[in-house]
């Protein structure tokens, strides 16, 4: 592969943003903590967005990655290297805060987090009761069905649009 | 300059089944494995079909994320995430990188029947994705 200047340009506006963010303790800036990882994007994002790995803790994707034989009753099964490579794509941008039951065991589920169900009641953002289980959207792991940019990872409020 | 470019065509012609494979190529593939087990077997679009409309003793089938119309753009049972078509007369990635294919089949086949699909599957619903979309006639 030849790396041309726009190549690098976009490479150095990745790494700058992604550098810009990560120290932020804003709740709502998680979401823009990492640039997509292709691989990730791949093997993740065919089921469902490839999830901004902010979201969850290290421990909690190294449960998930873990289990991926077993994922919520799906076969999500990836070759072993490319495993290895996710999850280290995962442990570098992961949530510096713990992501865990009361129990002390790692959420699964970003729809679990405490930071979800805050950013997700009803009533915010005009969010109503039932919307996650609507025809348009099924489930909350749909992050698109009202986040138009989150295949690309943008989840801004200018973005939303709740079906 | 003309050796090179002999050589960068030569590798591209090399490499070329590496990342791109023809839809044909794995009805080929299935369908001779398959004939390592019944000699006399001949790939059916039409038992592909009514194979991946059925449940196969779980709570899926093929056309529970995929619809019963491979054409069409298909919905993540889970998740809600749209699947784009399945018929590579409609979707030329479909059955077109044996990395791919291979993946697919290993997660889907353990979702769907909880076990490997045999060649002989594999060849049915291959011989069905290549016909649904494609024009009539094209169908065996």
């Amino acid at each position: 592969m030849t790396i041309t200047k726009p190549m690098v340009s976009l490479l150095l506006a990745l790494t700058t943003s992604a550098l810009a963010s990560g120290g932020r303790e804003d709740d709502g800036e998680r979401s823009r903590s990492a640039p997509l990882d292709p691989f990730y994007v791949e093997e993740c994002g065919a089921c469902h967005v490839a999830y901004p790995p902010g979201l969850l803790s290290r421990e909690s994707w190294r449960a998930v990655v873990g289990g991926l034989g077993r994922h919520f009753g799906v076969d999500a099964s990836v070759e072993a290297q490319l495993g290895a490579q996710i999850n280290a794509y995962l442990q570098a941008h992961a949530s510096p805060r713990a992501s865990d039951d009361r129990e002390g065991r790692p959420w699964l589920r970003i729809t679990d987090t405490r930071w979800f169900r805050h950013e997700h009641r009803p009533g915010e953002d005009g969010l109503y009761p039932g919307v996650f289980e609507s025809e348009a959207v099924r489930s909350p792991a749909n992050c698109e069905a009202c986040h138009r940019g989150a295949a690309e990872g943008r989840y801004g409020e200018r973005e939303i649009r709740i079906p | 300059m003309e050796t090179i470019r002999a050589c960068v065509l030569a590798a591209a012609v090399v490499a070329a089944p590496a990342w791109a494979e023809r839809p044909a190529d794995f009805l080929q593939r299935f369908e001779s494995q398959a004939r390592g087990e019944d000699a006399s077997f001949r790939a059916s679009a039409e038992r592909g079909r009514s194979w991946f409309d059925r449940r196969h003793g779980g709570d899926w089938s093929c056309s529970s994320c995929h619809t019963g119309d491979p054409s069409t753009k298909g919905r993540h049972e889970v998740t809600g995430k749209a699947i784009a078509p399945m018929a590579p007369a409609v979707n030329p990635e479909r059955l077109s990188s044996e990395r791919q294919v291979r993946k697919w089949f290993r997660r889907n086949c353990k979702d769907v029947l909880g076990r490997a699909c045999s060649a002989a599957e594999k060849a049915d619903v291959v011989a069905w994705l290549i016909a649904a979309g494609a024009p009539t006639g094209a169908r065996r």
